[in-house]
């Protein structure tokens, strides 16, 4: 198994004025299944187009394997790209479309169909190769177009939203199988995605884009717990954002001033505030509890809007102080439901709560 | 019958009845009077003898195989070599300009679905119609006009000192050439631009992403699916090409007749309707097979033609 890096050397990208990717500086190691996650028209699939050769990066430089990629072109590449609609060609068999990369490098007709039933042995798919693609399954298609990437045996695979027609059953299978097949065949992914649950799931790190910038890199622990910026932290899952200027800082412990009372977080990354910087607090839903009584400090008055049943678990929204909330609890039973209307008071370890600087939201 | 009535009842439901009605005595009207009347008597035509007037209807006028017969043998009972060949030749010569107008077209086609944009699609487009404002007759002239003796094309080539003496294109049957490709440029290019536009823009980087060639991208991925497209305007350019009377009439050469021109003697010249209605006959019949042939051979459906 081969393990190239691919290094983004400052890489950004202009068309015209616009800035699709703004200095993109990081490594992926060779064998990592690394996604870029953000929403749409964030700039990841632009980078991801400039991996793959496609484009050309404005500044910058792209590395793979330490060989600098400027002027290569994208077959020339050691990459290999599945795209969005995975682009299989509708008048070919199933093993002509695998064998297809194999026939333009002139491989004889036999070796072709040996090859092309190998891999489709290998997606679990044996016996299909000489149906049409149109007679295969959403899922089936997916695990043929990553065939047809293998076939050349890339050093790296590039995913551009490989899932995203798939309903969403299928959609959480194909995340184990994609993880099984990558730990498999060993080699690099690169995984295009704005669905966080796919990008944690699945990677061993995950860059997180917001407006051609990288927001954060790190494995999708620290991506959730640990958060650097308020993009971030709003974006990749659920989240309580409160608004609130510091008052104090005690280690890694801020306090803040909020329109819900005073409440404390954690700093992220140990970072010093002054008196009066404007911060988010940042609490998980999951991390919130029910309580009965008043019990300061970083409890937070509300009263019920309504409550979701989602079957594991039961989503409470609430309202404090015009601050929409959540709550997520765990179902115990129907003893636990709680009437629209009631007041109630949740509270948090502050351990659990990030301190981010005030900046742009996710969906805001 | 029942056939008909399903077509017809949903219409009914869901266009109102006089809609129906409508379409119903409009296609009857097109179907009956304008294909299968005049078809019908054309073939009646083709198997009587050309009578004078007086013994029509009488104990002479009777059905026979002779005008066919004279199309192969001639009336001396030998191979009518001077007919058949000028068939041959109608024939060759329109899978000739059907070849060149694929060959044009094709690339045409493409660029218009998957290069140009905007402005640029929009005056390629323009650029195709608006000469086919002017008349076929015209436009046949202004061909005899660009590659006559003391034609445009001449007069460049001697003047830049290319050729000294003027070339007949009039008699090498380049100008009848040029003028049938272009005459029915439209009729290719707008299938395969049908067909073309459905392909995926991702399917070609995807096939270059593999590292396939330009050549190989437009064989394995582009040209299947334009492959209907090509057909549909293949069998259109071939059967007008073929059928063709104005364009072989001004611009082919002296000594070049047009399977059209002979059908055209009969029913004018000769005043023999019989024998021409049978000419027409024999021309449809072989241009039908020759289309339904190379279908076969391509592998493509009636049924593809008609999307």
């Amino acid at each position: 198994m081969t393990t190239k890096d691919i290094v983004l050397d400052h890489v950004s990208i202009r068309f015209g004025s616009y800035t699709a990717v703004d200095n993109a500086h990081l490594t992926i190691r060779g064998g990592e299944f690394f996604s870029f996650l953000g929403p749409s028209g964030c700039g990841k699939t632009t980078l991801l187009r400039c991996v793959s050769g496609f484009s050309e990066p404005t500044e910058g430089r792209v590395l793979i394997g330490g060989s600098d990629m400027k002027g290569v072109g994208p077959n020339k590449r050691p990459t290999a790209l599945i795209f969005q609609n995975l682009a299989l060609f509708p008048l070919m068999s199933v093993a002509d479309n695998i064998a297809f990369p194999l026939e333009v490098r002139g491989i004889s007709k036999k070796q072709r169909r040996k090859r092309a039933d190998e891999l489709l042995d290998m997606i679990a798919l044996p016996g299909v190769g000489d149906k049409k693609v149109h007679e295969l399954s959403g899922g089936q298609r997916q695990r043929v177009a990553i065939a047809r990437a293998l076939a050349v045996e890339p050093d790296i695979l590039l995913l551009d939203e490989p899932l995203s027609a798939l309903d969403l059953k299928l959609r959480h299978h194909m995340r184990t199988e994609l993880r099984a097949i990558q730990q498999r065949v060993g080699l690099t992914f690169i995984y295009i995605t704005h669905d966080q649950g796919e990008a944690l799931t699945m990677s061993d790190r995950v860059a997180v884009m917001n407006s051609g910038v990288i927001e954060q890199i790190g494995d999708p622990e620290s991506i959730y717990n640990r958060p650097k910026t308020s993009f971030v932290a709003s974006f990749v899952g659920e989240t309580n954002a409160i608004e609130g200027k510091v008052v104090l800082q005690a280690g890694e412990i801020v306090t803040l001033e909020t329109p819900v009372g005073h409440l404390q977080g954690k700093a992220a990354g140990g970072r010093r505030y002054k008196n009066g910087d404007p911060c988010y607090l940042f609490i998980r839903p999951e991390q919130l509890e029910v309580k009965s009584g008043l019990e300061a400090p970083n409890t937070i008055a509300a009263s019920v809007v309504k409550e979701e049943f989602e079957g594991s678990a039961r989503i409470l929204f609430l309202k404090a102080n015009g601050i929409d909330m959540r709550i997520t609890r765990v179902n115990r039973g129907a003893s636990d439901a709680l009437a629209n209307g009631q007041a109630l008071v949740c509270a948090f370890d502050p351990d659990h709560a990030t301190v981010l600087p005030h900046g742009p939201l996710a969906g805001a | 019958m029942t056939a008909l009535r399903s077509l017809f009842q949903p219409m009914a439901a869901k266009h109102g009845l006089g809609a129906a009605c409508f379409i119903g005595v409009a296609v009857f009207i097109w179907v009956v009077f304008l294909i299968v009347l005049p078809q019908i008597s054309m073939l009646d035509y083709s198997f009587r003898l050309n009578l004078p007037k007086p013994d029509i209807g009488g104990p002479l006028d009777v059905y026979t195989l002779d005008n066919y017969a004279y199309f192969f043998s001639g009336n001396d009972g030998q191979l009518n070599t001077l007919d058949i060949g000028i068939l041959v030749k109608t024939l060759v010569a329109a899978v000739f300009v059907t070849l060149i107008d694929i060959l044009i077209c094709y690339p045409i086609a493409y660029i218009l679905a998957h290069s140009a944009t905007g402005v640029a699609a929009r005056l390629m487009v323009i650029g195709l119609i608006v000469p086919f404002w002017v008349n076929e007759i015209l436009r046949a002239f202004a061909f005899r006009v660009l590659f006559g003796a003391t034609g445009l094309i001449n007069s460049i080539g001697m003047g830049a000192g290319f050729w000294d003496q003027p070339i007949d294109f009039i008699r090498a049957d380049v100008a009848l050439y040029s003028g049938l490709t272009y005459a029915y440029i439209l009729l290719m290019v707008f299938p395969i631009f049908n067909a073309v536009e459905a392909l995926d823009r991702n399917q070609i980087e995807a096939a270059r992403d593999m590292g396939a060639s330009w050549w190989r991208v437009h064989w394995r991925v582009v040209l299947p699916i334009a492959k209907p497209g090509i057909a549909s305007g293949a069998t259109m350019v071939f059967m007008l090409t073929a059928g063709a009377l104005a364009a072989p009439q001004i611009l082919g050469g002296p000594s070049n007749l047009w399977f059209t021109q002979l059908i055209y003697q009969w029913f004018n010249e000769s005043a023999n309707w019989q024998r021409g209605s049978a000419y027409a006959v024999i021309l449809l019949l072989v241009c039908i097979g020759f289309v339904m042939m190379l279908m076969r051979v391509f592998k493509v459906s009636i049924g593809e033609i008609g999307r």
